[in-house]
C-alpha cells in the first residue's frame, strides 16, 4: 500500500487534526491558529472543522497562552499551544519553566500535565531578527520538560501525535525551514518508533555525525558529499532531545571512533556540549578523536543577509568530519 | 498614607483627582461595607443579605480559628519548625468572606498566603505547613478540595485560574441555570501581583473569552516594603474597567460586605456573565513573612490605626451587642482554638524529613533512563554509609 506525498506542513496539520478526531479533550490554542490556520498554516482548516472551542485564537499574550493552558490542563484538557516563533517564547519562559515544567512535581503527581508546546525554530527563512533561534538547549535543561525535534514531514506526523498523547509537557520543535521544502511519503499503515528514541538516518562506518530538526538535512547532504570522497559517515537523526536515546548514538560511536555534533544552536552550552560529554562518558577507549562541535557562533543571530555564514553547512560539516582525522 | 507627589508643587495632578478623586486612606467612598470598624450593621443599595444568626457565628468561629493558625504557625516558626511563614493577621474577614462564598464546585487558586481560605474549603491545616517546613512543596490533592497548591510566583496563578474557567466553559458547567451544577473560580493575589504581566494577561483572556473568574485582591497596602502607591496611581478596583469587567472595592476587614460582594461576584460569573475584580480593602497586620522587618518602612500610627478596624474585634462587638453570642460560645470557640493549636503544633514537629530518594519521584509520568540512572546510582551511594558514623 503506497501512501500520499505530504510536507512537513502537510504531515504536521493531518497529525493535529487525527489527535484532534482522536480525543476530544484535546485542544489548540495560539496567535493566528483558526482563521488564518497560524502564519506557517500548520493549523489550516482545523477551526473551521473543530469550532472555535477547541482550535482558540488567543490574544498577543506568550504567557498568556501557556498559563491559562496550565489551567485548561489542570481540568482535564490535554492543550497544544503554537509559539508563532521561537524568539517569542521568552514572555512565556517563566510559566514554562516555572509551572507547566514543575506542576507533577510539586504536587507530588496530582496535577500532571499533558501539554503540548509547539515552536517553529531555526533559520535560513530570510526572517527579521528574533524569528530564527535554537532555544532547545534552555528548555532540555529544565527537569519536567520533554523536548523534541522532528526533521522529516513522516515524523512530524506521527511525533505531533505521539507528543499529545504523553502524560508529561514537551516541547516540540519543528524546523521552519523544511515546513514546505520537500515532500516525502507517508504510509500510516507503518507503525513508527516511540516518540523518545533517535533514529540511525544513514549507515556509515567513518564518523558518527549528530544532528536533529534542520540540521538533519545538512547532515545527510553532507554524508552523500562525503560518500563522493570515500568517507562514510553514519548519520543519527536524535529526534528527542531532553531525554536524550543515548543507545543508538553510543553503539554507533563505539564502532566508529568519531562523532560530530551538528545543531543550528550556539555552541557554548548547547546540546552538543551534552552529547560531548555523554559520548565521552561511555566511549572514552573507543574514540579516536574529540568529539568535535559544529553549530550557531557565540553571537546573537545575524542580518538575514549573513545568516547562511551563521548557519553550520555542509562544507563547515565537512571541515569538522576531517579535523577527527587529524588527532 | 500620603499619595506620590505628581507635580512640582507636592499635589497630585488636577485632571487624575478630576477623574478618579484624591486617593482614600480609608478605603474611600465606594467601599462595600455592611459592618464598621465600631460593629455596627449598616446597609448597602447593591450587597446586602440578609445573614442568619447561625452564619454569622460560623463566620467568626472561622476567623477565630484562622487567626489561631497564623499565630501558632508563626510560633512554630520561632521555634524553628517552620523555616518560614507567611501570615494573614488582620487578613482573616477577607479570606472566610471570600472562602464561605464558595460553593462546592467551585474551584480556587491561592497565591501562599490563603490560610483562611484552605479552612473554608476543609483543608487540615497541618498540610499547610509541609510546604513552609520544606518537607513538601504542598500536600494536598488540589481535585480533591477544588483548591490548588500555594503558587509563590506572584501573580502566576491568575492566568491557570482562568485557563481553569475557560475549561469549565467548555465542560458545559457555566450559565446552566442550574445551581448544583453552574460553576466559577476565584483567583487570589495582592496588590503587589496587580503589576505583574500574568495578571494583567490574565484579566485580558477572561474578558476576551467572558471565563467565569472572580479575581480576588486582597489589598493588604504593602508588598513587603512597598506601599501601595509604588504599584498604583488610582484605586485598583478602577483598573477592571479600562479591562471591561466590573470592579468593585470591599471593606476586607468586614466578613459580612465580603461575603456579599463576592458572592455576588462568583453568582455572576457562574451565571456566565463573565470576571469580576474584587478588591479587599485590607491591611497586613504581620510582617510580610517572619523574615520581615516592617518596623523598618512603615509607622507604627499606621498599624495602630488599622489595629482599630480588627475583623474579629468588630464581629464579636456586633455579635454580643445584638445578644447572638454568650460568653459560652466565645469560650467554646476558644477551646477549640486551643485544640486546634495543640493539633499544629504536635503535627508539625511530628512532620518528619522526606527520604532523600522522594526527590527522584513524579519529575515526569514516566522516569527517562538517565534520571533512573541517576537515582539508583545515588541509592548505592548512600547505602555505602550504612553503619558508618
Amino acid at each position: 500500500m503506497t501512501g500520499t506525498k505530504i510536507t512537513l506542513a502537510k504531515g504536521l496539520n493531518m497529525g493535529l487534526r487525527k489527535a484532534m478526531e482522536d480525543d476530544p479533550k484535546v485542544l489548540l490554542m495560539g496567535e493566528d491558529v483558526g482563521k488564518l490556520g497560524g502564519v506557517f498554516r500548520i493549523t489550516d482548516g482545523l477551526q473551521k472543522d473543530f469550532g472555535e472551542d477547541r482550535v482558540i485564537d488567543s490574544p498577543l499574550a506568550e504567557s498568556g497562552i501557556v498559563g491559562t493552558a496550565v489551567g485548561l490542563a489542570l481540568r482535564g484538557y490535554r492543550p497544544v499551544v503554537e509559539i508563532q516563533f521561537d524568539g517569542f517564547v521568552y514572555p512565556a519562559y517563566d510559566q514554562i519553566v516555572c509551572q507547566v515544567a514543575k506542576m507533577r512535581y510539586r504536587s507530588a503527581g496530582h496535577s500532571p500535565m499533558p501539554m503540548v508546546i509547539r515552536i517553529p525554530f531555526g533559520g535560513g527563512i530570510g526572517a527579521v531578527e528574533h524569528h530564527s533561534e535554537s532555544p532547545e538547549a534552555q528548555f532540555a535543561h529544565t527537569p519536567g520538560l520533554k523536548v523534541v525535534a522532528c526533521s522529516n514531514p513522516v515524523d512530524g506526523y506521527w511525533m505531533i501525535q505521539q507528543a499529545i498523547a504523553s502524560d508529561d509537557p514537551v516541547i516540540f520543535l519543528e524546523p521552519k525551514r523544511q515546513y514546505h521544502a520537500e515532500k516525502m511519503e507517508l504510509d500510516e499503515s507503518l507503525a513508527p518508533p516511540p516518540l523518545f528514541t533517535s533514529r540511525v538516518a544513514r549507515r556509515g562506518t567513518d564518523v558518527t555525525v549528530l544532528a536533529y530538526g534542520p540540521t538533519v538535512r545538512t547532515a545527510m547532504t553532507a554524508a552523500e558529499a562525503a560518500a563522493g570522497e570515500g568517507r562514510s559517515l553514519e548519520v543519527i537523526d536524535l529526534r528527542t532531545l531532553s531525554p536524550l536515546d543515548m543507545g543508538p548514538v553510543l553503539e554507533s560511536v563505539r564502532r566508529t571512533g568519531r562523532c560530530v555534533v551538528v545543531h543550528e544552536a550556539h555552541v557554548n552550552l548547547g546540546m552538543g556540549a551534552e552529547l560531548a560529554a555523554r559520548v565521552t562518558e561511555e566511549c572514552f577507549y573507543s574514540l579516536e578523536a574529540p568529539v568535535l562541535r559544529v553549530g550557531g557562533f557565540d553571537t546573537p543571530y545575524p542580518a538575514s543577509r549573513i545568516e547562511e555564514e551563521f548557519l553550520p553547512d555542509l562544507d563547515r560539516l565537512l571541515d569538522a568530519v576531517d579535523r577527527t582525522f587529524a588527532f | 498614607m500620603t499619595p506620590p507627589p505628581d507635580t512640582a508643587d507636592g499635589t497630585f495632578g488636577p485632571d487624575l483627582v478630576e477623574v478618579f478623586g484624591p486617593s482614600q486612606s480609608d478605603g474611600g467612598p465606594e467601599l462595600v461595607q455592611l459592618l464598621t470598624p465600631e460593629g455596627e450593621r449598616v446597609h448597602h443599595p447593591e450587597f446586602d443579605l440578609d445573614f442568619s444568626a447561625e452564619q454569622i457565628r460560623g463566620f467568626y468561629r472561622d476567623m477565630v480559628l484562622t487567626r489561631r493558625i497564623d499565630t501558632e504557625a508563626t510560633a512554630l516558626q520561632r521555634h524553628g519548625e517552620l523555616g518560614i511563614w507567611a501570615q494573614l493577621l488582620g487578613q482573616e474577614a477577607a479570606q472566610i468572606g471570600a472562602g464561605r462564598a464558595l460553593r462546592p464546585q467551585d474551584y480556587v487558586f491561592p497565591t501562599y498566603r490563603e490560610h483562611g481560605v484552605a479552612w473554608c474549603r476543609g483543608i487540615d491545616p497541618l498540610k499547610l505547613l509541609g510546604l513552609f517546613r520544606g518537607v513538601d512543596h504542598g500536600s494536598w490533592d488540589p481535585h480533591e478540595f477544588n483548591f490548588g497548591l500555594y503558587t509563590i510566583v506572584i501573580g502566576a496563578q491568575t492566568l491557570h485560574a482562568t485557563g481553569y474557567a475557560m475549561g469549565m466553559q467548555r465542560d458545559g458547567v457555566v450559565g446552566t441555570g442550574d445551581a448544583d451544577r453552574d460553576a466559577a473560580v476565584v483567583a487570589h493575589f495582592g496588590d503587589g501581583a496587580s503589576s505583574q504581566g500574568d495578571v494583567n494577561e490574565a484579566f485580558i483572556f477572561a474578558a476576551s473569552y467572558n471565563a467565569p473568574v472572580v479575581f480576588f485582591c486582597q489589598n493588604n497596602q504593602w508588598a513587603i516594603s512597598e506601599p501601595i502607591e509604588r504599584q498604583t496611581r488610582i484605586p485598583l478596583y478602577q483598573r477592571a474597567l479600562g479591562f471591561g469587567f466590573p470592579g468593585i472595592r470591599v471593606d476586607g476587614n468586614d466578613v459580612l460586605a465580603t461575603y456579599a460582594v463576592t458572592q455576588a461576584a462568583l453568582q455572576r460569573a457562574r451565571d456566565g456573565q463573565g470576571p469580576t475584580f474584587v478588591e479587599a480593602y485590607t491591611y497586613r497586620m504581620g510582617a510580610h513573612t517572619t523574615t520581615d522587618d516592617p518596623t523598618r518602612y512603615r509607622l507604627s500610627a499606621d498599624v495602630e490605626s488599622w489595629k482599630l478596624k480588627d475583623p474579629i474585634a468588630r464581629l464579636e462587638v456586633y455579635l454580643r451587642r445584638n445578644g447572638l453570642v454568650d460568653d459560652g460560645l466565645v469560650e467554646q470557640v476558644k477551646a477549640e482554638a486551643d485544640e486546634l493549636g495543640a493539633h499544629l503544633r504536635e503535627g508539625c514537629k511530628a512532620m518528619a524529613d522526606p527520604s532523600p530518594m522522594r526527590m527522584f519521584e513524579h519529575v515526569y509520568a514516566e522516569i527517562p533512563e538517565e534520571l533512573a540512572v541517576q537515582r539508583d546510582g545515588y541509592a548505592d551511594y548512600l547505602a555505602t554509609f550504612e553503619g558508618a558514623h
